[in-house]
């Protein structure tokens, strides 16, 4: 099968107009010796019933969050997406557009980014946003690299509290530009400023910190802003997007730059991608920004439209000197978002983050029921750690007998952390489903 | 077009329950916001205005989209439905590895039927984008580099016809980026690569076919020199739709490749991304891949972080899943020979359409054009005034996207322009007229071209005022 | 015209001696060029630099060149009206729009610039 609209005479029209008898005589700039000569060795074509088939076999041997009630998150959420989100997105005036170089046939797409910039500047509480990153790790990189070049030095501090995957990426990019990467101590499950405001020398270009952190812990992060200035470095923080409606926005802790992962505006979990990143920043720091931006102007005749703006700082016109090499970023996923931003509205997103924390805490106090299960402290935000009396290898399997997806054990990025449980509660959560949470566990015990 | 934040307040939906009062008691006063000033809108406002959005948009189903370098191809439906099945899409990365076994079957076979189609050893489906398969890419040749000991390698070749992702690529891994020109028939100036080849360069990036369209007929011997002087090959896959099946980048003797699956394999470009990058290279620089690997056992498949030489993860998790499924069902759906069809087709189409214009605008080369291939508005330019600019804007008003314009650089006035195999002949030949009127136009009234477009939402934008005035975002 | 009280780098900068002194800015041939000008990028006083080093940028909408120096000097001062309206390049690129004061350093010597004369005949050779 496949996609070709041309007929087999309009082919042969084609290439007679071209003088051409055979379709082979269109390849024949490519020496012989570089020919592959034969027919690729990939299995035959389907048609689109064997195609459905074969994908729902696959799938279906795949463990959906619909199948199990989850307590699963560390990064990637499941929560409740309205049904206008899909609605838009499968659209297919946006879905088929290309990135907006043409901006009199783009208003979509770059009103739309216009939208989200707004909405991620209103719920950081920053100047400026870009029109999105690939995801939350690779943001967090960028913000990095953007952090060196602002302030001439090349070594970041980080909390060992952010997302170890994030950390990892960061690591990679900063490998690549020979920047050092120090990472700050833990004090229980939240980073030691002690420690980090020591790590914080004059040679730093960014101290990162999240909040919640990866454990779910709320911090105290006005220190980190003031020690990171004292030096003259950034404070980076990593923001959950959920958060942003009920905790106090990084622009106001002091955070000159702020990035994330959105998959929870109104994206699946998608087995990880695709995610979304969000990056804001201060004003002063608007020609540092990685990606693309799009700005407000008007036309000749004064109606207002949208356009791809500062693109000085971008690939295709500084090259080697570009602020960084993204070009592509995820727009399709910051228009899912603008919409599930939109349709909720500031009430739905305060409620879906207050019944994350509510849920959340209600969990704590129900495991804290179950002997052994010796939770973290207050404050948290929609995850907490507890301890596990079982192996958490042996207990996975366990509650998933009984449809309940366990939390993350931390042992995947914390060695120390061996026998705790990283347990992750949405807004999709109810009361039935932390009461059989704590049931299930009372029975394995 | 109206923001929604200039929108009146209207009463929104009922998505989640209301929060219990005290739900956040738990959060110091210190951490809590109590204000948040968004919009307040019903959905039937949301529906509304996402659809004026919508309008405001031209998609490939549109119309035809012959945008050179991006391969705006067909994004077939079924992709779209069979990428939203819950057992993919609401599927959790840190799911136990037993019960995601579908998904990394899935994976796997992406990968070998990437490899059989690059000509390479080993795949990586992690990098979130072509720019961030360059990325990968780089590093990893870096890393093989520094494995060996072979320190002082500090420079990356870049011809001035190639994208400017690959410059950016290039400084962004730490390396000093040397440019080299094209010669006098579009490729690269072998005398110029002599002389800046030498034991500092650690690759060479190269588009094959290059973004003029032309195929590359001397790599072999490129990739023979820059190997002669331990360089490694670096392919950008922007242009592998032209290629399929005929020949391939592993035997060019290209060491590391990226593709660009929202380009030839048909994932939707989404108005800008998501993407998806995947990067294929050969056995030695395997131990670089970045973490973690697809690793196909005895008791079924699993993730290896285990890596020691590994560059690390470029991003979180496994790459942009929800695209690698639209990419393996365009795969399967197409075959081996549909592969091949498609790129003689996009070939084909190519050189028809540069046949039915070759006599009103500039060829500045005239070798067989293969996907894609450059024209320039040069000679239009000096004698009317009118620019490439100017005949992509009254395009707009003839219903049609224009072609890219002002690239490659090395091309004055150049408009870029690849239809793809998805195109009917009735299509090229609409585009070709199209064209041909708007430069017929040109020549006899060259000011109404340059008021274009006249038909569009909004006409020209004045993109010196969004610099010098920035608006940037909303304020609610 | 180009204005006869200053010499010119093929790379279209200007340089208008003042004793150990000058100013250096960008031609009318360069802003025309480049455009409307929507930024500049300025070094800080006190740098010093060699002849032919880049001083600092100037951007339009959609390109980015350097202003090499013209000669070696220290900048004394910088044009600090551009940060705010880089379209003064454009509007008065031998006056208004200057660019940086240098004091040159001793050894420095402009006589590799050209003249007025030379320079014009530079761009219409272009």
């Amino acid at each position: 099968m496949g996609y070709l609209p041309s007929t087999a005479p309009e082919r042969g029209r084609m290439l007679r107009a071209l003088g051409l008898d055979d379709p082979e005589a269109l390849f024949r700039e490519i020496p012989a010796a570089l020919r592959l000569g034969r027919p690729l060795a990939l299995e035959p074509a389907l048609s689109e019933l064997e195609l459905e088939r074969e994908l729902t076999d696959l799938a279906r041997r795949n463990l959906s969050l619909d199948e199990v009630v989850s307590f699963l998150g560390a990064g990637a959420y499941d929560r409740f997406v309205p049904a206008i989100v899909d609605e838009v997105v499968r659209r297919s005036e946006f879905y088929t557009a290309y990135t907006p170089y043409q901006p009199e046939v783009s208003q979509g797409t770059l009103t739309a980014i216009y939208e989200f910039q707004s909405y991620v500047c209103a719920l950081t509480g920053l100047d400026v946003a870009n029109a999105s990153m690939y995801d939350g790790a690779s943001a967090l990189a960028e913000a990095g690299v953007l952090a060196c070049h602002a302030t001439g030095r090349d070594r970041l501090v980080v909390s060992r509290a952010v997302d170890p995957v994030f950390r990892q990426v960061l690591g990679t990019y900063a490998r690549g530009q020979g920047i050092r990467v120090s990472e700050a101590p833990l004090s229980g499950y939240r980073t030691d400023a002690d420690a980090t405001a020591q790590l914080t020398a004059g040679d730093v270009a960014g101290v990162i910190v999240a909040q919640p952190n990866f454990f779910g812990a709320i911090e105290d992060p006005e220190p980190f802003a003031r020690r990171a200035h004292e030096v003259g470095a950034l404070l980076i923080a990593v923001a959950d997007p959920v958060g942003l409606a009920v905790l106090k926005p990084p622009g106001r802790f002091g955070a000159d730059v702020a990035v994330g992962e959105a998959q929870s505006w109104g994206l699946p979990p998608s087995f990880g991608g695709p995610f979304l990143g969000y990056f804001a920043a201060r004003r002063d720091l608007l020609r540092r920004l990685p990606g693309r931006i799009a700005g407000g102007t008007v036309d000749r005749e004064g109606r207002v439209g949208y356009v791809l703006t500062f693109q000085t700082r971008e690939q295709h016109i500084r090259r080697e000197r570009a602020t960084s090499n993204v070009c592509t970023n995820q727009a399709l996923c910051a228009l899912a978002a603008t919409v599930y931003l939109a349709a909720l509205g500031p009430g739905g997103l305060r409620d879906v983050a207050a019944l994350s924390a509510a849920g959340a805490r209600r969990a704590r106090s129900r495991l804290a029921a179950v002997r052994g299960y010796e939770p973290m402290t207050e404050p948290f935000f929609q995850e907490f750690v507890t301890r596990s009396p079982v192996d958490p290898e042996e207990l996975g399997p366990k509650l998933l007998e009984r449809g309940i997806l366990m939390g993350l054990p931390l042992a995947v990025h914390y060695p120390e952390f061996a026998d705790r449980i990283l347990w992750a509660v949405t807004e999709r959560r109810t009361e039935r489903d932390i009461d059989a949470l704590g049931r299930a566990l009372e029975e394995i015990a | 077009m109206t923001s929604l934040f200039a929108s009146g307040p209207t009463r929104p939906g009922s998505y989640v329950p209301h929060a219990p009062e005290d739900a956040l008691e738990g959060i110091p006063a210190a951490q809590r916001r109590e204000d948040l000033d968004l919009p307040h809108m019903a959905e039937i406002e949301v529906a509304r205005h996402f659809t004026a959005l919508a309008h405001a948009n031209y998609g490939i189903d549109t119309g035809i989209y012959p945008l050179g370098s991006c391969t705006m191809k067909y994004n077939p439906k079924v992709n779209e439905a069979l990428s939203r099945l819950p057992g993919l899409a609401r599927l959790h990365p840190y799911t136990p590895v037993e019960r995601v076994q579908g998904a990394l079957e899935l994976m796997d076979r992406l990968a070998r039927a990437l490899r059989e189609i690059t000509g390479m050893d080993a795949i990586s489906l992690q990098p979130a984008a072509g720019a961030q398969g360059e990325l990968t890419g780089i590093l990893m040749i870096r890393a093989y580099h520094e494995a060996r000991g072979d320190a002082g390698r500090d420079q990356v070749i870049v011809p001035d016809s190639a994208h400017g992702t690959n410059p950016a690529t290039a400084a962004m891994a730490g390396f000093q980026v040397v440019t080299v020109p094209s010669d006098a028939r579009g490729g690269v100036d072998i005398d110029a690569l002599e002389r800046a080849l030498s034991p500092r360069v650690a690759a060479l990036m190269l588009t094959n076919p290059n973004t003029l369209g032309i195929f590359e007929d001397r790599i072999a011997e490129i990739a023979q020199r820059v190997h002669g002087v331990g360089g490694l090959l670096y392919y950008d896959g922007a242009n592998l739709n032209a290629i399929m099946g005929i020949t391939r980048p592993g035997d060019m003797g290209f060491d590391a490749v990226h593709l660009n699956l929202h380009k030839t394999f048909s994932t939707p470009h989404g108005g800008g991304g998501p993407g998806a990058g995947p990067v294929g290279v050969k056995a030695p620089l395997e131990p670089f891949l970045p973490t973690p690997v697809l690793e196909a056992t005895a008791d079924g498949y699993r993730f290896s972080w285990e890596r020691p030489r590994s560059i690390g993860p470029v991003r979180s998790f496994f790459g942009n899943f929800g695209m690698l499924v639209r990419a393996y069902a365009y795969i399967r759906a197409l075959g081996p020979e549909g592969l091949r069809e498609a790129s003689e087709q996009a070939v084909l189409n190519a050189r028809y359409l540069k046949h039915r214009l070759a006599d009103v605008l500039d060829v500045p080369y005239e070798r067989d054009a293969m996907h894609e291939f450059v024209l320039s508005a040069r000679s239009l330019q000096r004698a009317t005034g009118v620019r490439a600019l100017d005949l992509a804007k009254r395009l707009l008003d003839h219903g049609v996207h224009p072609p890219t314009v002002y690239f490659p650089l090395v091309v004055e006035e150049a408009l870029m322009i690849e239809p793809t195999e998805t195109e009917s002949l009735q299509r090229l030949d609409g585009l070709a007229e199209a064209i041909r009127s708007v430069v017929a136009e040109a020549r006899r009234d060259p000011d109404a071209v340059r008021r274009a477009p006249e038909r569009t939402p909004v006409g020209r934008l004045d993109e010196v005022r969004a610099v010098r005035a920035p608006d940037l975002g909303a304020r609610p | 015209m180009s204005p006869t009280d200053r010499r010119y780098t093929m790379e279209h900068e200007w340089w208008q001696e003042e004793g150990d002194e000058g100013r250096v800015g960008i031609t009318e041939f360069a802003q025309s060029e480049l455009g409307d000008i929507v930024f500049v990028e300025l070094p800080e006083v006190g740098r010093v630099l060699r002849a032919g080093e880049a001083l600092g940028v100037v951007e339009s909408v959609k390109s980015v060149s350097d202003i090499l120096s013209p000669v070696a000097g220290e900048v004394i001062a910088v044009n600090e009206a551009l940060r705010d309206r880089p379209e003064l390049i454009n509007r008065s690129p031998y006056d208004e729009g200057w660019v940086v004061r240098l004091r040159k350093v001793p050894e420095t010597d402009a006589g590799g610039l050209m003249d007025a004369a030379a320079y014009e005949a530079y761009v219409n050779a272009h």
